[in-house]
């Protein structure tokens, strides 16, 4: 297909390089520098997708990241989909492949759009909550069926194969937009010899210039832009980053970069390259410098295709040197509007009239429409568009000085295109993300942005100030501004010259009267993306909606994924008028990061995967891969889990690793357990106060077993601490536990009793830990070792120095599973050494790995806890029966201790730790089945508790289970219930935790 | 994302390595068993919920795990002073403190 409305001019398209693409199934020719839209443009198609809730079809309206009808979906595989790709801003490369997001069964025959037609009038806001909304139970069917009709774009099915990259940068100054202001203030501060970084979302630099004929200098303003490129790309300390969208203003002058490294080269990201990146900005100071957005009018069939934005059509003529029409009736509120009939005259086709809403503009632009012949029709406006699928005719009438109100007749004008200019609104959005609001500005006739806490400096279009030679020197003022603020010295630059151009006074108007109330008239859009219309806004304000964010909610105005870029201020006028105030007294809403939407993978960065979070393995972890352990995560910790012979279920392995521990012996990875190394003169009586048990007679040499409350008296973390010298202690913690133990000791020393002369440090990688455990642990150590090992010489709960197969060790006597047991404790360089030492000894002694599952139930037999599993924060140390752990008489009031005394602590009828025996041996209970007293009460079931471990213990050749129950230490012998989900009810018998060995001769040998 | 000055480490760090403690100048009872049970319930779970100046415990968890104090504006999260712990914060204001 020939691309009919591409002329010969000298933009910024390169003719030589025609690239090939497919929309919606049909190919299509572009050219090197197109974007997605102007090769659409410049292929004559003027429907690119259906509105959200009418179907109406909509074309092109804009040219940047304003624009939002244009959303395509884009991607040639179903991995490389990307859902709601703004057409003005993916650049064309040969290859790709697009669609229209919306429209069953096609965008050109939309059924949907019947409903539309039909259903115009009655569809206000909140049409399908009002429509929909009985019976509720029906909701989510309606919901399925209009989500299918209305909706955008859609997520890939399949993982996205490209690489993404985060970069975390400093630096002096940030400017954001390389337009003019960016520009002039970029070279000011590069010269400085200042740290720049200097990023815009568009592929080359230049902004507004890029489609403007002006004169910088004396010369064309692009070489203007080429000249000062080149002279900050020389700079060592500048960073340029094209195709970098500033998408987030954080606190402190942290800023997010999203970078399309090469979105504009191939559908994925080739070989070797990162797709795109996310720069974390650190800024000392940020200049603004992102311009405004052009304003369309809001007027009747105003999103017919053809109806477009003034500066957008200027921007394809100019830079892709594509005329999107043939006949073009401008409407305008203000000079700068005039440009684009002029620029549209000069592309050789017809425009056929200027309507201009002021009753008597004067102006330089005026006179050079007139002296072209261009008929200028002065205080009118267009009213109605007609056509569907594009602009057949334009409807003009006259309109009064304040706009609001037809004179004379009306007349219709055959034309194409549309354009219209409504004046400009600053690209506020990066200012208001720290919470700072837009203030009116009235000689602007826009929101600027307001007082802000961030280093912040603004430049150009963002203060309302628009015409060449004050937007250059705004720039070069913010550019000497930031120098000065960073201390460098002033360096020498010069203003740029360009002529200044005088222009008439524009009219502030929004919203263009109907010969028919808003209400009836031709539907007058202000936000494309949802379907806002004028009408709609003011039925939300006949509804009591008053304030300007509940409109915006009612409404969705800048609800889409273009934030409302281009309709919000005239969603704000026409709100005003409808409540009888002023633009500045309804105000505005604020804008939120993101700018323009953003990729998951941008986000994640390389963060995802395997390196999602970090794993940590102990030493022995290639001999648990090699010997077939079920791994199981603790924390960041990967744990054996089981270590299951071919053929054996889970339930199987559990059973033959339990019986041979206590059988014989079993040994342990337990490495993961938290260790934190405790030095100082009042370590001791550091204890004293964050254990609830007596620290003061822990004799060298000797381990002790503590319990760590919290201020309120709650269990939080358990562990085993051991003597090592008078002012050396090693403390263990659970596994998940150790950097919060750390950090809480730190808290109170640091804190609460800085005078303790204390200090601590984690050791817990240092150390390899293998836990032997069984009747024979003590025959297999014998093997290995040099020390007398006997009862007399190396008692339960004692610790001594040694050396295991060869390597330094501590060996701790502590057991976890009530048998004679040896804590081994090498270095962890040693550890797997050591660990294939011990199972060469202990092939005699059928030595039987086992992980953490067997470690939980052989613990359970014996009604030892797990802190955080039979704890759950509302649990104090008496309400785990285990009184003798609390030492009440220590003189000092150790944490915990008021906690635990509180009147609800001390109160009868706590959920207290009990074992629990079912009726029937074999049924193994829930953990977290809720237990009732009485199966049969009604429903709701007062529940009085529940299932905290519960196993099948091979040993006992019964089930097992460790719950809280309410006043369950009184309650021995009696039963308690668990409805099941079945209907069933499971029956268990209230007996001691302690299943095993209650007098603990095993462990005593 | 806060950038915070850590005064242990004499430098401004990423709020990333660093964990919120809550409320600063919470201090524990000297005498508890002395203290009511409401007493021990304000220690324990009261905190304010200021708008405006806020004097909050910071500590550098990924850092040098040092405790410190940071006087924060919790409208428009400037910080306004650091200070050492067993110090006192310089910057007050009427609001903050009634």
């Amino acid at each position: 297909m020939a691309q009919i409305n591409r002329i010969n001019n000298s933009g910024r398209i390169d003719p030589t390089q025609p690239l090939n693409f497919t929309y919606n199934g049909k190919s299509y020719q572009g050219f090197k520098g197109d974007t997605l839209a102007s090769a659409l443009l410049a292929n004559g198609v003027d429907v690119v997708g259906r509105s959200f809730k009418y179907s109406r079809p909509r074309g092109i309206l804009a040219a940047g990241a304003e624009e939002p009808n244009a959303i395509l979906q884009v991607g040639a595989t179903e991995a490389t989909q990307v859902p709601n790709v703004r057409a003005t801003q993916q650049e064309l490369f040969n290859g790709l492949v697009c669609q229209s997001v919306n429209g069953w069964p096609n965008v050109e025959t939309d059924l949907m759009s019947l409903v539309g037609k039909a259903g115009g009038k009655m569809m206000p806001p909140g049409f399908y909550y009002k429509t929909f909304m009985y019976p509720q139970s029906l909701w989510p069917t309606y919901e399925n069926v209009i989500r299918k009709a209305a909706g955008l774009g859609r997520s890939p099915k399949v993982g996205d194969p490209d690489t993404y990259d985060k970069v975390n940068q400093h630096c002096d100054l940030l400017i954001v937009g390389a337009g003019p202001a960016g520009l002039a203030a970029a070279q000011a501060a590069a010269r400085s010899g200042a740290r720049v970084i200097i990023a815009d979302e568009q592929n080359e630099f230049g902004g507004s210039l890029l489609s403007s004929n002006e004169m910088i200098d004396g010369q064309p303003a692009d070489s203007w832009v080429k000249q000062v490129a080149e002279e900050l790309e020389a700079q060592p300390e500048v960073m340029l980053l094209p195709r970098s969208t500033v998408n987030g203003y954080h606190d402190h002058n942290f800023l997010t970069i999203h970078q399309r490294c090469t979105d504009h080269l191939a559908d994925r990201a080739p070989s070797g390259q990162v797709r795109q990146r996310m720069h974390r900005v650190r800024a000392k100071w940020v200049i603004l410098a992102t311009g405004a957005h052009e304003r369309p009018l809001v007027f009747g069939n105003n999103d017919v295709p053809g109806c477009m934005l003034a500066s957008a059509v200027s921007t394809y003529i100019h830079r892709y040197s594509v005329v999107p029409g043939r006949r073009l009736v401008l409407m305008t509120t203000n000079d700068h509007g005039y440009k684009t009939a002029i620029d549209w005259h000069a592309a050789g086709r017809e425009v056929v009239a200027i309507v201009d809403t002021r009753q008597k503009p004067k102006g330089y632009r005026v006179d050079q429409a007139r002296e072209l012949g261009i008929t200028v029709i002065s205080g009118s406006a267009v009213i109605e568009a007609k056509g569907t699928k594009r602009v057949t005719a334009a409807i003009v009438s006259g309109i009064n000085e304040a706009g609001d109100k037809l004179t004379g007749s009306t007349q219709e004008l055959s034309a194409d295109t549309i354009a219209s200019s409504g004046g400009w609104s600053p690209a506020v959005h990066l200012s208001c993300h720290t919470g700072s609001r837009p203030v009116w500005n009235d000689a602007v006739a826009g929101f600027v942005p307001g007082a802000t806490k961030q280093k912040q400096l603004l430049a150009g279009g963002i203060n309302g100030v628009y015409s060449l030679d004050k937007v250059l020197g705004s720039g070069l003022e913010a550019g000497l501004q930031a120098v000065s603020n960073l201390g460098f010295a002033a360096p020498a630059v010069e203003l740029p010259q360009v002529e200044p151009a005088t222009e008439g006074r524009s009219m502030a108007l929004y919203h263009i009267p109907h010969s028919k109330p808003t209400s009836q008239a031709p539907k007058q859009f202000v936000d494309y993306q949802t379907d806002v219309t004028a009408a709609g806004i003011e039925v939300a304000c006949r509804e009591g909606f008053e304030s300007i964010e509940h409109v915006k909610r009612y409404t969705a105005m800048g609800f889409g994924t273009d934030q409302g870029k281009t309709g919000n201020i005239n969603g704000m006028a026409i709100t005003a008028k409808a409540l009888n105030k002023t633009i500045p007294e309804t105000g505005t809403t604020i804008f939120r990061p993101n700018y323009t939407p953003i990729t998951f993978g941008a986000i994640a960065g390389r963060d995802c995967g395997e390196l999602f979070d970090p794993k940590r393995y102990t030493a022995m972890h290639k001999w648990h891969l090699e010997n077939g352990a079920r791994f199981e995560d603790v924390g960041q910790w990967k744990r054996p889990w089981y270590y299951p012979k071919a053929g054996e279920t889970m339930q199987l392995a559990l059973d033959r690793e339990c019986t041979a521990t206590r059988d014989s012996v079993g040994i342990l990875d337990a490495s993961t357990l938290g260790k934190i190394d405790i030095q100082g003169p009042d370590a001791r009586e550091f204890l004293n106060r964050v254990y609830s048990n007596a620290w003061a007679k822990l004799a060298v040499g000797k381990c002790r077993y503590g319990l760590m409350c919290g201020e309120d008296g709650m269990v939080f973390d358990d562990g085993v601490t051991s003597c090592l010298a008078d002012n050396h202690f090693l403390m263990t913690t659970t596994s998940g536990g150790a950097a919060r133990v750390l950090e809480w000791l730190e808290l109170y020393h640091q804190t609460e009793w800085p005078e303790l002369e204390v200090f601590f440090n984690t050791v817990t990688d240092h150390w390899s830990t293998m836990t032997i455990s069984g009747p024979n642990s003590r025959k297999l150590l014998s093997k290995l070792t040099d020390i007398d090992l006997s009862n007399e010489n190396f008692a339960y709960m004692d610790w001594q120095e040694a050396k295991v197969a060869g390597a330094p060790a501590r060996i701790f006597r502590i057991s976890f599973t009530g048998e004679l047991s040896y804590e081994i404790n090498v270095q962890a360089n040693y550890g797997l050494y050591v660990w294939e030492k011990l199972f060469e000894a202990g092939a005699e002694f059928n030595l039987t790995p086992y992980g953490t599952e067997t470690m939980h139930v052989l613990r359970a037999e014996k009604g030892f806890i797990i802190a955080g599993q039979d704890t759950d924060g509302s649990v104090t140390p008496e309400d785990l029966g285990m009184n003798w752990c609390i030492a009440r008489k220590k003189p000092f009031s150790f944490i915990g201790k008021r906690g635990m005394a509180r009147e609800d602590c001390q109160r009868e009828n706590r959920k207290q730790l009990v074992g629990l025996r079912t009726k029937q041996p074999e049924v193994v209970l829930e953990e977290g089945a809720q237990a009732v007293f009485d199966p049969n009460a009604g429903i709701p079931m007062p529940m009085v508790g529940h299932v905290t471990s519960s196993y099948y213990s091979a040993n006992l050749g019964h089930s097992i289970a460790m719950a809280v129950i309410k006043g369950g230490l009184g309650r021995t012998g009696e039963s308690v219930y668990f409805p099941q989900a079945d209907g069933g009810v499971i029956e268990a018998e209230i007996c001691s935790p302690v299943f095993l060995d209650p007098k603990g001769e095993r462990q005593n040998v | 994302m806060l950038s915070i000055y850590c005064p242990h480490c004499g430098e401004h760090r990423e709020e990333e390595e660093f964990h919120p403690k809550g409320q600063a100048h919470i201090v524990r009872p000297l005498d508890p068993e002395s203290c009511s049970d409401k007493e021990w319930g304000q220690y324990l779970y009261f905190r304010k919920n200021t708008r405006g100046l806020h004097h909050e415990l910071w500590v550098h968890a990924a850092g040098c795990r040092k405790f410190f104090n940071i006087t924060r504006d919790t409208v428009s999260y400037e910080i306004r002073e650091v200070y050492l712990i067993g110090e006192q914060p310089s910057v007050t204001s009427d609001r903050a403190q009634s």
